[in-house]
């Protein structure tokens, strides 16, 4: 479904991924971990459009988004929940979800509403409420949310775990989990690589903007350097 | 009575400063942008209805049209050719650029029709008498009132029922994540810029029939004035420019009247400071924090 060929992202001077090539099949969860600054949300910011690769190709349901602007990426099937939520505040949930379907027709909006309302129920409880006055794990929920209203091919998740307590991870891991076996395409960018890997199909290990290990999310849980650096021992 | 013939005239000329001061507020919600040429766009709405009126013979509705078409292809065009290369420079290269718009129309509008001040003919004459003699409205005072009645209700309807308003909302809260909907940030930015010198061109076509000399910089002044009065009411907020445009108007009237003419501005601006220190975001502007 999409596969990453040899792309190299700067931010001014800095070279901050090199040469990364990963892929993503139809209905598998794919996790990349890694540590603070090693490129995942660069990578994930490039797939999507919004920061661009100076070599390589980005092939997106057999078409290459290299040069796709991050507007236009949306109604070809990818939807990115970005990192730190990001949702619109001062705009209701409902408002939210709408702007999520901003490239759908008008007339099925109602469906797609009622669609995330039934996996979020609590979305709906507060629809009308100001999404600034939502706790972090329901703003978490709102940009999943919102992410799904355009009923996405392919879903890219950056650290959704990111300052939640502990159930609420629980609870964002479990959403994941259900996505899944509806039949989601999930790329999940994460910090907390236990729960990342006990959840995904494969995974990818970013350091220093390359990917120095891969395997099924079992392999990586249990091989040692990982365990090492990523596990706690 | 002349206390309310003050009140009256202020709310007028408040609600024109409150048409202009949207134009600010909403190009700075969205491009995070002072469009300090914002004031010279009414200038030339102005001229525009001027010739369309005086030299055409052209009925005042069909100068308003023209002015309002005028300028909203005006604003499309600055935005396009001298802010959007700007999109990723520093705030203070995009200030400069502003300013130098603004000179640059000024220039122009002096080279095309001449530095002498023309005397506008008011889009509409007359004034409803209240009491005889004491207590009288202008019907361009009303209009004004109208119109910038009209401009706030069409506004919040358009912000907060259509597809466009409501992703113009997302744009001004975060540009990225609005991206990620599938939002064109450059369309919305120049649709803002559209609506906002459209609502020039009324504003400059009210202002010229209240006060009806018009000069290559009669726009600046005003401009500057509504410019306050969206920094009074809390820029980027709608809300705000129509309480701030109103206060200012009231403001700068009772100052004349009852301080003097020449201090009405100082009047003005000192009201402004003292705002500004008590609340910095100004009157209804707000901050929403940010949950991490």
């Amino acid at each position: 479904m999409l596969k990453i060929n040899d792309i190299n992202v700067y931010y001014g001077a800095i070279h901050a991924i090199k040469g990364i090539s990963f892929e993503v099949n139809n209905g598998e969860v794919v996790t990349l971990i890694g540590a603070n600054g090693a490129g995942k949300s660069t990578t994930l910011n490039t797939v999507c459009g919004l920061l661009h690769s100076r070599t390589g190709s980005i092939e997106f349901l057999g078409q290459n988004l290299a040069s796709v602007p991050a507007h236009k990426v949306v109604e070809r099937g990818m939807a990115h929940v970005p990192e730190g939520r990001r949702v619109f505040l001062q705009m209701t949930v409902e408002e939210n979800l709408e702007m999520g379907a901003y490239t759908q027709p008008r007339a099925g909006i109602p469906a797609h509403l009622e669609r995330i309302y039934e996996q979020f129920p609590r979305l709906k409880e507060r629809r009308r409420q100001v999404a600034g006055t939502l706790s972090g794990g329901e703003q978490q929920m709102l940009a999943m949310g919102r992410g799904l209203m355009s009923d996405p091919k392919l879903l890219m998740l950056d650290e959704p775990s990111m300052g939640l307590a502990p159930i609420l991870v629980d609870q964002i891991f479990d959403i994941i989990k259900r996505l899944h076996q509806a039949g989601t395409t999930i790329l999940l960018v994460e910090q907390n690589a236990r729960m990342a890997l006990s959840v995904a199909d494969r995974g990818y290990v970013l350091e220093t903007g390359k990917i120095v290990a891969t395997g099924t999310g079992d392999e990586l849980l249990h091989d040692e350097a990982v365990k090492k650096a990523y596990l706690g021992g | 009575m002349s206390f309310l013939n003050n009140v009256i005239t202020g709310i007028s000329l408040g609600s024109i400063y409150a048409i202009i001061a949207l134009g600010y507020t909403m190009v700075y919600g969205i491009a995070k942008m002072l469009n300090f040429a914002h004031g010279d766009v009414i200038m030339v709405g102005a001229y525009v209805c001027f010739f369309a009126m005086g030299n055409f013979n052209l009925p005042a509705a069909v100068g308003v049209l023209l002015a309002v078409v005028v300028c909203t292809v005006l604003g499309i065009v600055i935005e396009r050719l001298a802010y959007k290369p700007l999109r990723a420079a520093p705030s203070l290269a995009v200030l400069i650029t502003a300013i130098g718009v603004s000179y640059l129309l000024q220039n122009s509008a002096q080279i095309l029709w001449g530095a002498a001040t023309k005397t506008f003919r008011p889009i509409v004459e007359g004034s409803l008498v209240l009491v005889p003699g004491q207590l009288s409205i202008s019907y361009v005072a009303i209009l004004s009132v109208v119109c910038c009645v009209i401009v706030m209700v069409a506004l919040t309807l358009f912000t907060t029922q259509t597809k466009m308003g409501k992703a113009m909302r997302a744009c001004s809260e975060d540009k990225a994540a609005a991206q990620l909907m599938g939002i064109d940030v450059n369309t919305t930015i120049s649709m803002t810029f559209a609506i906002g010198s459209a609502l020039a061109a009324i504003a400059g076509v009210l202002m010229c029939s209240a006060y009806p000399v018009l000069s290559p910089t009669t726009g600046s002044m005003p401009g500057i004035r509504a410019f306050t009065a969206a920094v009074f009411g809390g820029i980027g907020s709608v809300p705000g420019a129509l309480l701030g445009g109103v206060l200012l108007g009231v403001i700068e009237t009772f100052a004349k009247a009852y301080i003097s003419t020449d201090l009405s501005d100082a009047v003005v601006f000192a009201v402004l400071i003292v705002v500004l220190l008590v609340r910095p975001a100004g009157l209804l502007g707000k901050y929403v924090p940010e949950k991490v």
